[in-house]
């Protein structure tokens, strides 16, 4: 007999076949591998897939999905560390001072997340999911550096350079207020939905504080961890995290985007994200649809 | 962190920036690595002894405190309960970010660098408030 919380099983098992513990992992193992890959190709993360798939094809609970899911986000974010880092963009400053903004709203989330009913949660990650295919296909073309910084910026000392082919290239930081705003928001979204939330991440340094695109990626890799760690801890406390189910989703995802960190340098990846961009379409209807329709 | 903003610190020869957050990046690696390792051992061991077992997870009962709880979880993984063990592992993985920014607080203070000791400090902080206290 399954210990914890499945101890007495289920009054719907005889609508729908039950497989077992271990066919589960391997499903969710297989399914999170993928996700990780085409995550890591696209530079989405896998969180954005990982939840579509646990509760819409295999029909697991929209929070031990939302559990799962964080956990695989953390693995990706801090095993990917090391790369980024490397390769010297981050700014650690910009970093940790927009996570006070991520941190506050991911404990806020958490916090309102047991009262927002799981079809609105549906609906808006529907919206994250359509939001983020527009986002791939539109082209990542830097911008020059910015020079005019916010007096904010200088104040916190946010301004600062990142290495180029023709050396180190200082930048300043614009709409200091904005993209904090913004950073908030992310943290919210992050602990509803269980993502990195690292579209909206890009968003706010790379068009709001005009960030170098590079700089907003890697930095935005850094905090999406923190992010989700911080919601992580609240859900752990709430039993949104199931052994049987967070297992198979963080050593598929981490696996599969450790895989995909390798392909990235080699393979040539446009019709992967065309391949990606249809499927997190299709998912963005399903979830769009059983949200409307009060299925999730 | 540039290397020009670290240097108005004066005193004993410091590490840049950049090298502080390589070793902090390979830390983080390490991290993650351990808690897989922990998260596959457990997780062996959860599946040959339960693997048959049915898997419904499609209503949510929450876990119970054995597996919710830090001091649950340690208990059970010094028992060997491999439910246990893989969240042991997971609270891990969950602590590699919050670890990541303690090394950045240690990074700023070594700058001396109070606004940013701050600012770290009160991100930390909710953290921590987070992962030992978050039933909020």
């Amino acid at each position: 007999m399954y210990p914890g919380p499945l101890a007495s099983t289920s009054r719907n098992s005889h609508r729908l076949s039950v497989m077992t513990i271990l066919t589960l992992a391997a499903v969710v193992a297989l399914g999170s591998f993928c996700a990780g890959l085409l995550g890591a190709l696209t530079g989405l993360g896998g969180g954005i897939v990982v939840v579509p798939l646990l509760t819409v094809l295999l029909h697991i609970d929209l929070r031990y999905a939302i559990g799962a899911s964080l956990v695989s986000v953390i693995a990706t974010s801090s095993g990917a560390a090391a790369a980024y880092v490397r390769e010297g963009y981050s700014n650690i400053r910009v970093g940790i001072f927009l996570e006070v903004a991520t941190t506050v709203g991911a404990l806020v989330g958490a916090a309102i997340s047991g009262v927002i009913p799981t079809s609105a949660l549906g609906i808006l990650f529907g919206i994250m999911l359509l939001y983020s295919a527009y986002r791939m296909f539109r082209s990542n073309d830097d911008h020059p550096p910015s020079t005019a910084p916010d007096p904010l910026a200088t104040k916190l000392r946010l301004n600062s350079s990142y290495p180029t082919s023709g050396g180190m290239q200082p930048y300043a930081v614009e709409g200091v207020l904005p993209g904090f705003g913004l950073m908030f928001v992310a943290g919210v979204v992050s602990a509803l939905l269980g993502i990195g939330s690292g579209v909206v991440k890009v968003l706010a340094m790379d068009r709001t504080m005009k960030l170098p695109f590079k700089v907003s990626t890697t930095t935005s890799n850094f905090m999406i961890g923190v992010t989700a760690a911080a919601s992580a801890g609240v859900y752990l406390h709430r039993g949104y995290i199931e052994p049987a189910v967070a297992l198979p989703v963080m050593i598929g995802v981490l696996t599969g985007a450790l895989v995909g960190a390798r392909l990235l340098t080699t393979a040539n990846v446009r019709w992967l994200r065309i391949l990606f961009t249809a499927v997190v379409v299709v998912l963005a209807i399903e979830m769009l649809y059983k949200g409307a329709s009060g299925a999730l | 962190m540039s290397e020009s903003q670290a240097g108005h610190a004066t005193g004993a020869p410091r590490l840049s920036d950049h090298a502080l957050e390589q070793i902090i990046g390979r830390l983080l690696q390490i991290g993650v690595l351990i808690s897989a390792l922990v998260v596959v051992a457990g997780g062996i061991a959860l599946l040959i002894r339960y693997g048959g077992a049915p898997a419904d997870f499609r209503s949510f009962r929450s876990e119970p405190s054995e597996l919710s709880t830090l001091g649950g979880i340690v208990r059970g993984a010094y028992r060997l309960d491999s439910h246990a063990i893989v969240q042991f592992g997971l609270v891990l993985l969950i602590a590699t970010p919050i670890m990541r920014v303690a090394l950045t607080l240690v990074a700023f203070w070594w700058q001396r660098d109070r606004l940013y000791v701050g600012i770290t400090t009160f991100v930390l902080a909710l953290l921590v408030y987070g992962l030992f206290w978050g039933h909020a």
